[in-house]
C-alpha cells in the first residue's frame, strides 16, 4: 500500500503524471490504483495535484491521507503539500524550482533538475516525464517497463518518443542517485 | 424479453484505466446507446465530452441541447423514433429535467439518465462529491410513479451497471438512473471491457402484428405493452395525459386508476427481479450497515475495523437502490439490533431503512453533507455506538 501526490503548478502536466503512474500499475503492474485529482477553481499556474493510492488489495478509502511519497515540482506545492508527507516518507523534488526546508523526521530527499533536463532535451513540457522516470528509479513503485508501456494514449503520438526519451533521462539519473547514495553507505 | 449481443462497433474490449465518467459513456455504447442528448454540467461534463468524441464513429448522434428539459425532450423523440438513449447531468440539471422525466413515465418510454451527483441545494459544491439526490431520484416528478435506480461504487461498475440500466430500461420501459458521484465519476481506476459477444442485452419489445391492430398501450402478459417506431406506418398516439390503451386521453378517475396502477406496478410486483444487493455475513450479524456507491466502499474500511473489535457486523450494498429491497430488510429489522445508514446526505435512504423496520430496530444515519466522503473513523463509531 502506497499514497502518493504528484504536485506542482497547473500546465506543469502534474495530472498527466497520475494517470500514466496509475495506468502503469493498474494494467500493467497489476495492482490496484486509484487515481484522483484536485477538482478546484484551480488554473494554469496555481497549485494542483494528482494523488494516487497503490495496493495489492482493493482499493476502500479513494483519497490519500498522510502520503509517504511526495513529488513536487513546484514551490507553491511543496509550501502547500510538504507538511502532509509522512514522517517517514520520500520527497521528491525538481531543485532548480523548489528551495526545500532542512528534511524533517527521517524523510528521504530527492531531487533532480527536471524542467533543465527537459530543456535540454528540446522542450520544457517534458519535464514531467523526465520526473516521471526519476520517481519510477526512486521509489521502485511502478516499473519503468509498465510506465513506458502506459505511454501511449496519454502524450501526443508524435511526441512519443521524446516522452520517453525524457522518461530514461530522469529514470538513468535516479540509477546513479541510488548508487552513490549505497557507496557511501557501504563505505560507512 | 429477447437477448441479442451487443453490437462489436460499439465495444471498446481491453483494459482501460478510465475515470467513473468515462466508463459511463463506454457502458451506454456498448449497450447500443446510439442518440445523447444533454447539457454540460460539473462534475458529469467528461461524460458528455467522450459522447461528443465516440458516438459519431459508431453511427450515433450527439445534440448538445438548450438546457436540460429539452434534453429528455429529444431523449423521449429519439426513443420513439428507435433509439436506445441517454443523457448525463448532475444535480441542478437533474432538477431542470424532472418535469420530463415524469413524461417519459407517463409514456413508458425506456432511457438512462447519469447523474454524477454533487453536493447541493442549488449550485452548491460543483467541484465535489454528494449522495443528496436519491430522494430526488425517487419522488423528484409530481403524481405517482415508479422508476429503477443503481448505485455504481467504482468506474467498473459505471461500466457494468450502466449497461444493466439500459437492459432495466428495456424490459420494464422506465427511465432508469445511474446514481452515480463526483468522486467515482472523477476517479480513475482499470476498467475491463469484455468482447461484445459476453455482453447480452434486451432488444426493444417490437410489434409485429397488423399495422391496424396496433395498440400503444395495450399490456402484454408481461404488462409491458409492444413498442414501435413512429414513421414505420402505424397508428400511433401517445401523451403525458391519463390515457387509454390507444394512448388516447381519458380524463376520468376509472382511467386514471388503470393508468397509475400499472405505472406503479410494473415495477413493484417485479421488485425481486430487479432488485440486486451484495450482502456480507448477514447471517451472524447484531449490526447491519447498509450503504451504497462510494460510500459502500469506506464502509468496507469501517466494518473491517469494527469487525477487528469484536462486533458482529454485516454489510448490505445496495446495488439497486430504487425499488427499495423493502422485503428483505423487513426481514432483518425482526433479527438485528440496529441498521447503521451512512451517507453522503442528511438522511435519505436512511428513512427507507426505517420505513421498513418499522420500530423493530432503529436506524442510524451517519450523514454527511457533502464535499467528501466519510471518514471511516465516524461510521465505526457510530457501529461501535449501535452495539452497546
Amino acid at each position: 500500500m502506497a499514497e502518493i501526490r504528484f504536485s506542482g503548478f497547473g500546465g506543469q502536466g502534474i495530472i498527466r503524471c497520475g494517470l500514466i503512474s496509475g495506468k502503469a500499475l493498474a494494467l500493467y503492474d497489476n495492482k490496484h490504483a486509484t487515481m484522483t485529482q484536485s477538482f478546484g477553481p484551480e488554473a494554469r499556474g496555481s497549485a494542483c495535484s494528482s494523488q494516487l493510492v497503490v495496493s495489492e488489495d482493493r482499493v476502500l478509502y479513494p483519497y490519500i491521507s498522510i502520503p509517504e511519497i511526495l513529488i513536487s515540482m513546484s514551490q507553491e506545492a511543496y509550501d502547500k503539500y510538504e507538511p502532509e508527507l509522512r514522517d517517514d516518507g520520500i520527497l521528491i523534488i525538481d531543485k532548480d524550482l523548489v528551495k526545500a526546508k532542512p528534511p524533517r523526521g527521517k524523510i528521504k530527499t530527492y531531487a533532480i533538475p527536471s524542467t533543465r533536463f527537459a530543456e535540454e532535451l528540446g522542450n520544457r513540457i517534458i519535464a514531467n516525464l523526465v520526473m516521471l522516470g526519476f520517481f519510477s528509479a526512486i521509489t521502485k513503485i511502478a516499473s519503468p517497463e509498465a510506465m513506458k508501456k502506459a505511454l501511449p494514449g496519454l502524450v501526443p503520438g508524435r511526441f512519443l518518443e521524446l516522452n520517453i526519451k525524457a522518461f530514461d533521462k530522469g529514470y538513468e539519473y535516479g540509477k546513479e542517485i541510488l548508487k552513490k547514495e549505497k557507496k557511501t553507505k557501504s563505505k560507512k | 424479453m429477447k437477448k441479442v449481443k451487443a453490437d462489436p462497433k460499439g465495444v471498446l474490449t481491453g483494459s482501460h484505466y478510465l475515470d467513473g465518467d468515462y466508463a459511463l459513456a463506454e457502458g451506454a455504447l456498448a449497450a447500443g446507446c446510439r442518440f445523447f442528448a444533454g447539457y454540460p454540467i460539473t462534475p458529469s461534463t467528461e461524460t458528455a465530452e467522450r459522447f461528443s468524441e465516440r458516438i459519431p464513429s459508431v453511427g450515433g448522434v450527439f445534440i448538445q441541447m438548450e438546457d436540460e428539459l429539452a434534453s429528455i425532450s429529444a431523449l423521449i423523440g429519439a426513443v420513439w423514433g428507435g433509439k436506445k438513449v441517454m443523457t448525463v447531468t448532475s444535480g441542478p440539471g437533474f432538477s431542470l429535467m424532472m418535469e420530463n422525466i415524469g413524461l417519459a413515465c407517463m409514456m413508458e418510454t425506456p432511457l438512462v439518465i447519469a447523474n454524477v451527483q454533487r453536493g447541493g441545494p442549488s449550485t452548491g459544491l460543483p467541484t465535489l462529491t454528494g449522495q443528496q439526490d436519491m430522494m430526488q431520484a425517487r419522488w423528484g416528478s409530481h403524481g405517482d410513479y415508479e422508476i429503477i435506480a443503481l448505485s455504481p461504487d467504482s468506474p467498473q461498475e459505471c461500466f457494468d451497471l450502466t449497461i444493466e440500466a439500459f437492459n432495466l430500461s428495456e424490459t420494464f420501459r422506465v427511465p432508469t438512473f445511474v446514481m452515480t458521484d463526483e468522486c467515482v465519476g472523477h476517479m480513475h481506476e482499470k476498467v475491463v471491457i469484455p468482447p461484445a459477444d459476453k455482453i447480452e442485452l434486451v432488444e426493444r419489445k417490437w410489434y409485429k402484428g397488423p399495422k391496424d391492430k396496433y395498440l400503444p398501450y395495450k399490456l402484454d402478459k408481461d404488462q409491458i405493452p409492444f413498442m414501435i417506431k413512429a414513421g414505420d406506418d402505424y397508428r400511433f398516439h401517445t401523451t403525458g395525459l391519463t390515457h387509454d390503451e390507444r394512448g388516447y386521453p381519458v380524463i376520468n378517475a376509472e382511467c386514471q386508476d388503470v393508468c397509475v396502477r400499472h405505472l406503479v406496478d410494473k415495477i413493484t410486483t417485479n421488485a425481486d427481479k430487479i432488485i440486486r444487493t451484495e450482502e456480507e455475513e448477514i447471517d451472524t450479524a447484531e449490526i447491519i450497515v447498509i450503504s451504497y456507491g462510494i460510500t459502500s466502499r469506506v464502509t468496507t474500511k469501517a466494518v473491517q475495523q469494527a469487525r477487528k473489535a469484536g462486533i458482529k457486523v454485516g454489510t448490505i450494498r445496495l446495488i439497486t437502490v430504487w425499488p427499495f429491497p423493502e422485503k428483505r430488510i423487513k426481514e432483518l429489522a425482526k433479527k438485528v439490533k440496529a441498521f447503521v445508514v451512512p451517507e453522503i446526505n442528511y438522511g435519505q435512504i436512511v428513512l427507507e431503512v426505517e420505513r421498513c423496520a418499522g420500530g423493530q430496530a432503529p436506524a442510524i444515519l451517519v450523514p454527511h453533507c457533502g464535499g467528501g466522503v466519510h471518514d471511516p473513523d465516524d461510521i465505526f463509531s457510530a457501529i461501535k455506538e449501535a452495539a452497546k
